[in-house]
C-alpha cells in the first residue's frame, strides 16, 4: 500500500471510529426532525385573543369589523375617550381605534387614530386601513351615484401566462424551484466545507499537539500527509453525508406511505372534493414534474461532483495550513475569518442575485471567481448556463486549487514545527518562502 | 572503516537567522556518535535535515555512500526529543502504521512487533490507547517504533529523558545491544554521563558551529592538561613541597581515599610522570598517582564558555 493511501485509511478511520462522529451521524437527523416537528407544533399554536376597543362617532365603520380568533373588536362609542384612554392604559384593552364624526368624510382619512401601548404590527393596521378604505369607498361611490355592483363586476383580476419563446408553457414559481434546487447543492457544498474543513484543521492540531508530527514527517512528505488528511477526512463525510441520505430517503418512504393511508381515510367524508382539487392539483404537479425533469439534472449532478471535490479540496488547504499555523484552536480565530467570508458571500449571491438575474453580470462574475464559484454557479445551473461557461469556471477553480495546495503544503510544512508563537500574516507568508 | 554518514558543508538559514554556518560531520558505520551541543545550538536543525524533514541551504549529505534521497528514510529511525503518539489510537495499530510508513510491510511489521513487545514484556499492551499510558510507557513504544524497521542509522535525541532508571537501563542495553549488531547510533544528550558511557565519538556544535569532533579518546588526548593527582603519606611536608615546586606546578585538590594523606594536582610542564614519581618515591609513600583525564564534562563546558 502507498504511503498516501495509508494515510488516508488512517485518517478514514480515526474519523468514522470517533464518538462524535457516530453520533452526529446518527443522531443530527433526529434532531433535525425533532425541531422541525417543534416548530410545526408552535406554527399551530394560536396567540392569545386581544381586544380591540372601538370608538366610532359617525356609527359608519364599526359594524365592518369582524372579530376573529386573533382580534375581538367591541363597539364602545358610547363610552367617552377619556375613559377608553386610561382603560387602554390599565391594559383592560389592547388598543382603542378612534374615528371621529366628520361631514363631508373628504377629511377623514387623516384623522383617524389607533392607540395603543405596545406600538401595532404593521400587518394589523394594514388590515384596519383596508377595512376602513373599503368601507369609505363604497359610501363615495354611493355619494357619487355609482352602481356599487356594477363596478364590482368590472373590476378584472389578470395572471399573466408565462410562455417561452420554444413554445411550451412556462409555470409561476419555476424559478423558485430552480433556486431551490441549485441552492441546496450549494448549500450542501458550503456546510461540507465549513464542518469538514475544520475537522481536517482540528486533526493537524491534534498532530502538532500530541508531537507525533515530527514522527510521521520524518516517514513521509508533508504534502503527502497534508493530502491524505484532506483526502481521508472527506471520505468520512461522505460516508456520512450517504448515510444520512439513506436515512432520509428511508423516513421519506416510511411518511409517505402513512401520509397515503391518512388520505384514503379522510376522504370517505368529502371524497368528491377530495377528488377534483386532486385532479386540479395532479394537473398543474404534472406540469412542474416535467419541468424539473427538462432540468439539466446530468449537468447539475456532473457539475455538483466537480465543484463539490474542487471546492472542498481548495478550502481544506486552506484550512490545513491554519492548523499547521497555530497551537490551539482558539488561534485560528483571526486565519478562519476571511475564509469563512467568501463563503458566506457565495450563499447571498446566489439567494439574491441569481434568483433576480441569473445570467447577470454579478452572478456570472462570482460563478468565475474560484472561491465563490462551488456555490453561485451550482446556483446558476438550474437556469441553464452555457458550457463554456462552466468549463472556464472549473478550469479556474482547480488551477486555484493546485497553486492553493502548493502555496499551503509551504507553510504546512514550516508551520507544523513551530510551536509556541501565534503567528501573523506576514509571517505565514515569510515561511512560505524558505 | 567507511562511514554511515558524511555531511558536508551544511548551511540552513531561517530568515536571518542561521541556524547551521557550513557544518560538517563524519559518523563512522558501527559507531555511537554523541552530538553535543547546548540548547539553540542548532542539533535539531541538523538532525531534520538528516531526517528530510527540512532541505539544507546548501551543502551535501551522503548516507552509506549515497547521496541523501528519499528511500532513506527507510534506512533511518528517528526518536525526536518532544515524543507523541496519537493518543486516541490504540498502540498495536499505531506501531503497525507507523511501521508501513517506514515501508515494512504488515506481516513484516506484525512479526516485528512480536518480537519487540515480547523483549520489551509489554504484550499486554496492544489494544491499549496511547492515553491510558503512563509517560514512561509511552516512551518504550515510542522506541520500539523507532528501531522497528531495522535502521541502518538510529538517531536519538534525549532518549533517556522520560525514564526511570530501571527501564532508562533496560533502553540503554537494547541500544547497545542494536549497535552490536551493526546499527550507527547518533545520539544528541546533554546527559553527559552517558555520553562518557555509551559514545566513542563525539562533536560538539555550538552557536551553529561545530567547534569538535573526533573519537572520544582523541578528544580527550587534545584536551589533556598533563594535570596528575596525587596523593603522599609524609612526615616531612615542607621538604616534600620545596622539591616538587622546584619542577612542578602544584596545586591542592580532593579525591576520595582511605588514608589521611596530602592531596595534590600537580602539572608536569615538560617532565615526564616518571620524573615526578621519582622525586614523590624519595619523600615518602605514594598512594594515589593518576592523570587527571579531562571528562566530556569539562571539556564541554570549557569549549562552550570560551
Amino acid at each position: 500500500m502507498s504511503k498516501l493511501a495509508l494515510i488516508i485509511k488512517r485518517e478514514f478511520v480515526a474519523k468514522v471510529r470517533n464518538k462524535s462522529f457516530i453520533v452526529m451521524t446518527f443522531l443530527s437527523p433526529l434532531l433535525f426532525v425533532a425541531i422541525g416537528v417543534f416548530v410545526g407544533y408552535l406554527s399551530t399554536m394560536k396567540a392569545d385573543q386581544k381586544t380591540i376597543a372601538i370608538h366610532d362617532e359617525s356609527g359608519l365603520f364599526v359594524n365592518e369589523f369582524k372579530s376573529d380568533e386573533e382580534y375581538k373588536y367591541l363597539d364602545l362609542s358610547k363610552v367617552d375617550t377619556k375613559t377608553l384612554k386610561d382603560s387602554i392604559i390599565s391594559e383592560h384593552y389592547e388598543g382603542l381605534l378612534f374615528i371621529p364624526k366628520l361631514t363631508p368624510t373628504d377629511s377623514l382619512p387623516t384623522k383617524i387614530e389607533y392607540v395603543s401601548n405596545d406600538s401595532p404590527s404593521v400587518m394589523f393596521v394594514e388590515d384596519l386601513e383596508s377595512v376602513i378604505n373599503n368601507k369609505l369607498t363604497t359610501e363615495n361611490y354611493h355619494k357619487a351615484g355609482l352602481d356599487v355592483k356594477a363596478i364590482d363586476k368590472a373590476q378584472s383580476n389578470i395572471s399573466i401566462n408565462l410562455t417561452k419563446a420554444s413554445g411550451e408553457t412556462a409555470l409561476k414559481g419555476l424559478n423558485e424551484i430552480k433556486i431551490a434546487i441549485g441552492g441546496a447543492f450549494g448549500y450542501l457544498i458550503m456546510m461540507f466545507i465549513v464542518i469538514y474543513g475544520n475537522m481536517v484543521m482540528r486533526s493537524v492540531i491534534e498532530e502538532k499537539v500530541s508531537r507525533i508530527i515530527e514522527v510521521i514527517i520524518s516517514s513521509v512528505k508533508p504534502f503527502q500527509l497534508m493530502m491524505g488528511k484532506i483526502i481521508g477526512t472527506s471520505l468520512a463525510g461522505i460516508l456520512q453525508f450517504m448515510i444520512w441520505a439513506i436515512l432520509g430517503l428511508t423516513a421519506m418512504f416510511v411518511l409517505s406511505s402513512i401520509f397515503g393511508i391518512q388520505i384514503g381515510a379522510t376522504s370517505g367524508v368529502n371524497a368528491e372534493a377530495v377528488q377534483t382539487a386532486q385532479q386540479e392539483m395532479g394537473g398543474s404537479m404534472a406540469l412542474y414534474v416535467k419541468e424539473i425533469w427538462n432540468l439539466p439534472i446530468g449537468t447539475i449532478l456532473i457539475s455538483f461532483i466537480f465543484y463539490f471535490i474542487g471546492g472542498y479540496f481548495l478550502y481544506s488547504s486552506f484550512y490545513a495550513s491554519i492548523g499547521a499555523a497555530v497551537d490551539n484552536e482558539t488561534d485560528s480565530q483571526q486565519f478562519l475569518l476571511p475564509i469563512i467570508m467568501p463563503l458566506i458571500l457565495g450563499v447571498y449571491i446566489g439567494f439574491f442575485t441569481v434568483i433576480n438575474d441569473p445570467h447577470g453580470t454579478v452572478a456570472t462574475v462570482f460563478s468565475m471567481i474560484p472561491l465563490t464559484s462551488p456555490i453561485v454557479m451550482m446556483m446558476r445551473i438550474p437556469f441553464g448556463v452555457p458550457l463554456w461557461q462552466i468549463a472556464v469556471s472549473l478550469v479556474l477553480l482547480f488551477a486555484t486549487f493546485l497553486l492553493v495546495v502548493w502555496f499551503a503544503a509551504k507553510i504546512y510544512r514550516v508551520g507544523i514545527l513551530m510551536y509556541g508563537k501565534k503567528p501573523t500574516w506576514k509571517e505565514l507568508y515569510k515561511w512560505s518562502k524558505y | 572503516m567507511s562511514n554511515i554518514l558524511e555531511v558536508k558543508q551544511v548551511v540552513k538559514q531561517y530568515g536571518d537567522y542561521t541556524a547551521l554556518n557550513e557544518v560538517s560531520l563524519t559518523v563512522p558505520k558501527g559507531s555511537i556518535y554523541g552530538l553535543l551541543g547546548p540548547n539553540g545550538a542548532g542539533k535539531t536543525s541538523l538532525i531534520r535535515i538528516i531526517n528530510q524533514i527540512t532541505m539544507p541551504d546548501s551543502g551535501a549529505i551522503i548516507l552509506d555512500g549515497e547521496p541523501l534521497n528519499p528511500s532513506h528514510v527507510h534506512a533511518i529511525g528517528y526518536m525526536p526529543e518532544e515524543r507523541g503518539l496519537y493518543k486516541t489510537m490504540k498502540v498495536g495499530e499505531q506501531c503497525l502504521y507507523l511501521a508501513q510508513l517506514k515501508g515494512l510491510s504488515k506481516a513484516e511489521a506484525k512479526k516485528e512487533l512480536d518480537y519487540w513487545f515480547d523483549r520489551l514484556e509489554i504484550q499486554g499492551w496492544w489494544n491499549k490507547k496511547i492515553q491510558e499510558l503512563s509517560k514512561g510507557m509511552a516512551q518504550k513504544i515510542q522506541f520500539v517504533v523507532t528501531v522497528l524497521h531495522k535502521p541502518k542509522l538510529l538517531i536519538l535525541d534525549e532518549p533517556f529523558s522520560g525514564f526511570d532508571p530501571v527501564n532508562a537501563n533496560l533502553i540503554k542495553d537494547e541500544i547497545i545491544e542494536l549497535n552490536r549488531q551493526g546499527t550507527s547510533i547518533i545520539f544528541s544528550t546533554h546527559r553527559m554521563e552517558s555520553v562518557e558511557e555509551m559514545c566513542n565519538y563525539i562533536a560538539l556544535i555550538h552557536k551553529s558551529n561545530k567547534l569538535i569532533e573526533g573519537k572520544l579518546s582523541d578528544v580527550k588526548k587534545q584536551y589533556r592538561t598533563n594535570n596528575y593527582e596525587v596523593g603522599i603519606l609524609t612526615n616531612n611536608v615542607e621538604g616534600l613541597m620545596y622539591d616538587l615546586s622546584q619542577k612542578f606546578t602544584l596545586s591542592p585538590t580532593d579525591f576520595k581515599s582511605l588514608n589521611d594523606e596530602l592531596k595534590l594536582e600537580i602539572n608536569l610542564g615538560n617532565a615526564t610522570p616518571n620524573e615526578l614519581l621519582n622525586t614523590l618515591v624519595q619523600r615518602g609513600q605514594v598512594t594515589h598517582f593518576m592523570e587527571k583525564i579531562p571528562s566530556v564534562n569539562d571539556i564541554f563546558i570549557k569549549t562552550v564558555t570560551q
